[in-house]
């Protein structure tokens, strides 16, 4: 067969695919849909707890975890898997083995984006260098500074993932470490304001990087009621624009449902956060349409 | 060929025009992780061999306890308390000492910190764990003799079984300070005392902020944890008792 012939054959067939799939009405508007799915300060938590337990029984565990990823894989290959910080600590397993478990597990999993906890740090920032090899997902983190130390070239401001010809933006903040965690742990990381690096984050990833969806993975805290001044998601999501979804961690918080706070330009950002342990697991599902009348009133939010 | 070329249009116009980026509808919800749901057994078969050899490690009997001992047990103090405050002293202190050529004059922990019972009978590295489940390190403390005092006025007050090593407390009737010595020996204002502690509390959990301002600190990287398995790893049986060192007199 000639090249050309080839060519032509291939686009008619997809072309017909194109339209038994879709239907001639939706020449007028297709839609795409994207799930990100999201955990949060699982802590090495990866057996489920035990009938026994007083707080979770039977609640948890890396292996039903994944089962319920495969699934909702199956149902959209358009997913995402993010993690929010603080995957170390909680568990002998982190103990006897120092995250090794951990990080081959959220591959095995395929996780595609992570941030830094400040339990992260607990066997020292050399104790997090050494488990990378395990880790085949990506760390990011714009407010950390990591020029100074080993992890310097291995974590990034922000990822870029494109699926189904959606560009997703994810980019990672981490909580202030001073007083939090001993400077011998996180030795030279430097934490620089999370507010200026996510105005700087939106701004390259909306307008330089066009992304269609902007994804914030903040181990920042949900909210600190007795701490006005404390920088939280809640607080981030008001002092910003142009993120779609804040995925949160650090303070455990179990959240009935999602919450939509009104970002700098009064447009409506999504934070999240699903307790810790690996008790639950957050799915949130964007739809997007060719037809731009569909979003014109807003995007419309269901919690 | 001509049809072929309309579908090849088509198809141009299919993947351009129709470019679905437009965000209009967003679904949250939050999935809980129970026993209904698969375990995936290629995950579970990964992580057995790590978790026997974990089950294996913690369940090696490293001592033997002569009777039960739980927190709930005594008033001013208690035996697992006491074995404890023991416990940090007879650990930390050589390593405290191989750094600064000193000794730690005594201990202080939280009640609060002691967080299961140790049965009767075989003790493991899993017992260890569950006294202690936190990562909590010991850290000694230089402060001032009249820092010491406001520690006792705490003690006093609070009236719990908080642990304590080489710090002796008595307290009267109507729960009135009588008597405080550190090591036998009334505490002076202006001497200074080195204080084994750990990190929580020296951080002013507990509403123990007496730690603060202070003449050094010194920290060990020496987990609680580690410190009772190593205090039982060396001790064949342990059978602490409840004794005086912090007491009420009776009338």
């Amino acid at each position: 067969m000639k090249r050309r012939d080839f060519i032509q054959q291939t686009a008619a067939a997809s072309a017909l695919i194109g339209l038994g799939g879709i239907g001639l009405s939706s020449f007028k508007s297709s839609q795409k849909k994207i799930t990100v799915l999201h955990t949060n300060d699982v802590h090495s938590h990866i057996d489920p707890f035990g009938p026994e337990d007083g707080r979770n029984p039977n609640k948890g565990g890396v292996a039903r975890r994944a089962s319920l990823i495969e699934s909702i894989r199956k149902e959209n290959p358009n997913t995402l898997l993010l993690d929010a910080g603080d995957i170390f600590q909680g568990t002998p397993y982190f103990n006897y083995y120092g995250g090794e478990l951990e990080f081959k597990l959220m591959s095995m999993l395929k996780y595609d984006v992570a941030t830094i906890g400040n339990h992260d740090f607990d066997n020292g920032i050399d104790g997090l260098f050494a488990q990378l090899p395990h880790a085949d997902f990506d760390f990011v983190s714009a407010n950390y500074d990591f020029s100074n130390t080993i992890m310097d070239s291995h974590v990034e401001p922000y990822k870029i993932i494109v699926k189904n010809g959606i560009k997703i933006g994810v980019f990672g903040l981490g909580v202030e470490l001073q007083g939090l965690v001993d400077k011998n742990l996180y030795k030279e990381t430097v934490y620089n304001d999370p507010v200026e690096s996510a105005q700087d984050m939106s701004r390259i990833l909306k307008e330089d990087e066009q992304c269609d969806l902007i994804i914030c993975l903040s181990h920042l805290g949900y909210n600190y009621s007795h701490l006005p001044d404390k920088i939280s998601d809640l607080k981030l999501a008001e002092a910003t624009k142009d993120i779609d979804l804040i995925i949160g961690g650090h303070t455990h918080t179990f959240l009935d449902k999602p919450t939509i706070v009104k970002n700098l330009e009064g447009k409506n950002t999504l934070v999240n956060q699903v307790g810790c342990y690996g008790i639950n697991l957050g799915k949130i599902d964007f739809y997007f349409d060719s037809d731009k009348n569909k979003s014109a009133n807003g995007t419309s939010i269901i919690v | 060929m001509k049809n072929i070329f309309l579908l090849t249009c088509l198809t141009f116009i299919l993947l351009t025009s129709c470019k679905s980026k437009y965000l209009y509808k967003i679904e949250g919800r939050q999935i809980a992780i129970t026993d209904s749901l698969e375990t995936k057994p290629s995950i579970e078969d990964y992580i057995k061999p790590y978790r026997i050899q974990i089950n294996k490690s913690l369940d090696s009997v490293i001592s033997y306890a002569k009777n039960t001992y739980s927190k709930a047990d005594g008033y001013l103090n208690t035996a697992i308390g006491n074995m404890m405050a023991d416990a940090v002293y007879e650990e930390s202190n050589p390593v405290f000492k191989s750094r600064t050529g000193q000794d730690i004059d005594f201990v202080l922990l939280n009640h609060g910190g002691i967080r299961a019972i140790i049965s009767k009978g075989n003790i493991t590295t899993r017992t260890a764990y569950n006294v202690m489940p936190f990562e909590n390190s010991v850290v000694v403390v230089k402060m001032k003799g009249s820092k010491v005092n406001e520690l006792v006025d705490y003690l006093v007050r609070e009236q719990r079984a908080h642990p304590v090593h080489g710090l002796q407390i008595v307290i009267d009737e109507e729960l009135q300070l009588k008597s405080a010595l550190v090591n036998g020996k009334p505490i002076e204002a202006n001497l200074t005392y080195n204080v084994a502690t750990n990190d929580y509390l020296y951080s002013g959990g507990d509403r123990m902020t007496f730690f603060k301002p202070n003449d050094s600190l010194y920290v060990l990287n020496y987990k609680i944890r580690n410190v009772l398995i190593d205090y039982f790893t060396k001790k064949d049986t342990i059978a602490p008792v409840i004794d005086d060192r912090f007491y009420q007199t009776k009338q």
